[in-house]
């Protein structure tokens, strides 16, 4: 139990502060994700070939190429990229990128491709008589779109979106790699020192539960207030 | 673009595919009989055998997999008494460790799966099983079984390819699988992009070799 002591003689501060950070990344990736959805459901529901194709591109390379792949393009890639870039403005220095953009930004575009795909599965299983009411009671595009269409699209999709933010939570821990000090990480500094991995990493698993468990909890929360009515 | 790299890097990456697809049918294979044992005990009336078998899924769905592969690696081998039984020949390789960290990942989405599939069998085809005189042994294996597994396919499907990319993971613990090799390359040429490229391509033919054969058994095994 000392080992779990907050300040300098055990690891209890150090876990706490890596668990936070993974929160943030986690909450920054699905952030981004989400970006990216309300870029590629449009696209997606699109009735035009070419921008059906680009987005079923990006969806279905993301799902089909391991997390940690990507998240190696983007730890060796993002500081090569960001460089060509600065460099047609005539800044040729090196530039190092966080560890903690890359690392958001990388698992933003993975969870991205899982919530087009459920953003899309749940526009299309609105009722097409939805549509047309909002039609007939003369709204305009705006309206439709967010008093009718976004939150039944929202009570629908929430569960699955729940499936979306687990898969995120635990993809982060791949971040790692690039040496972000979230939970894995510090759990491998800590094994390291005390040469005790057996414990930190049980220690890890227990918080990473914890996170989902807790998380779990509030998105029920969220769950019953949208489907108000059903 | 370095077209000379991706064609050289090739064979290098189609040769690390095959330890890749050996570490997914092992553990696999191991993993469905995990699955099957544990979604058994979930359907088991009595309260502890169901809690257990719930709380092995809960854990095992609720936590990385990375730190799974971890504490079976690095955690482990710390146990002193452990480095002392048979179970260290198998627990000292990382290929194995690997192995039975898959396994028991996907034994637990699998118990889940086939958990739900058999409780969507109608009660009517048992009970016509019964009416039949067929004893309770040969209603499990021959109606229940059947009829789970065609339920299950499509998303089991969904887990091999998930698990598929699981084994990526491998990686981290010094097995040089597809990832890996690709992890390599990618650091001693500093050519990220176009080894994504040819690695990715191989991982994308692999999910769409297993999309097509779970659609070809789904067809195979409905009803109609």
């Amino acid at each position: 139990m000392e080992l779990l002591a907050f300040g300098d003689t055990g690891w209890g501060d150090e876990l706490f502060y890596a668990t936070l950070m993974t929160i943030a990344v986690s909450i920054t990736a699905m952030f981004i994700g989400f970006l990216f959805a309300l870029i590629f459901t449009p696209l997606k529901l699109s009735k035009n070939k070419f921008l059906n194709f680009i987005a079923n591109s990006y969806t279905t390379i993301i799902r089909g190429v391991p997390e940690l792949l990507v998240i190696y393009l983007f730890f060796f890639g993002g500081t090569g990229a960001v460089m060509f870039v600065a460099s047609i403005f005539g800044y040729n220095e090196y530039i190092e990128i966080n560890a903690f953009i890359t690392g958001a930004f990388a698992i933003g575009i993975i969870s991205g491709a899982y919530s087009t795909e459920v953003f899309r599965g749940a526009i299309q299983s609105i009722d097409k008589g939805q549509f047309e009411a909002a039609n007939v009671l003369g709204l305009n595009k705006f309206e439709k779109f967010f008093k009718i269409i976004l939150p039944q699209t929202l009570r629908l999709a929430i569960p699955n979106l729940s499936n979306v933010w687990q898969i995120t939570l635990k993809d982060t821990s791949l971040i790692s790699v690039t040496g972000l000090v979230e939970i894995m990480r510090q759990s491998y500094i800590a094994a390291g020192s005390t040469r005790d991995p057996l414990f930190f990493y049980s220690f890890a698993a227990v918080l990473y539960l914890l996170l989902t468990f807790v998380s779990m909890k509030l998105i029920n929360r969220l769950e019953v207030k949208y489907s108000r009515g059903y | 673009m370095d077209i000379e790299l991706m064609i050289n890097s090739f064979p290098k990456l189609l040769s690390a595919a095959v330890i890749t697809l050996k570490l997914l049918s092992v553990s696999l294979i191991i993993g469905l009989f995990i699955g099957l044992f544990f979604a058994i005990l979930r359907l088991n009336k009595n309260i502890f055998i169901n809690r257990f078998a719930y709380g092995y899924s809960y854990i095992f769905r609720g936590t990385p997999l990375l730190v799974q592969i971890f504490i079976i690696y690095f955690g482990l081998g710390q146990i002193e008494y452990l480095r002392l039984t048979v179970l260290w020949v198998i627990l000292k390789e990382p290929y194995w460790c690997a192995i039975i960290a898959f396994a028991l990942n996907t034994g637990a989405y699998t118990s889940e799966i086939l958990r739900s599939a058999f409780q969507t069998i109608k009660p009517g085809i048992i009970e016509a099983g019964k009416s039949l005189g067929i004893s309770n042994k040969v209603i499990f294996y021959k109606i229940q079984i059947p009829i789970a597994i065609r339920q299950s396919l499509p998303a089991y499907g969904n887990e091999i390819i998930l698990m598929m990319k699981g084994t990526s993971l491998a990686s981290t613990v010094t097995i040089m699988d597809l990832t890996g090799v690709a992890k390599y390359i990618i650091s001693t040429t500093f050519k990220p992009i176009e080894v994504f490229i040819v690695a990715g391509g191989i991982y994308l033919f692999m999910t769409f070799i297993i999309h097509n054969l779970i659609k070809f058994l789904e067809k195979k095994y409905s009803f109609n």
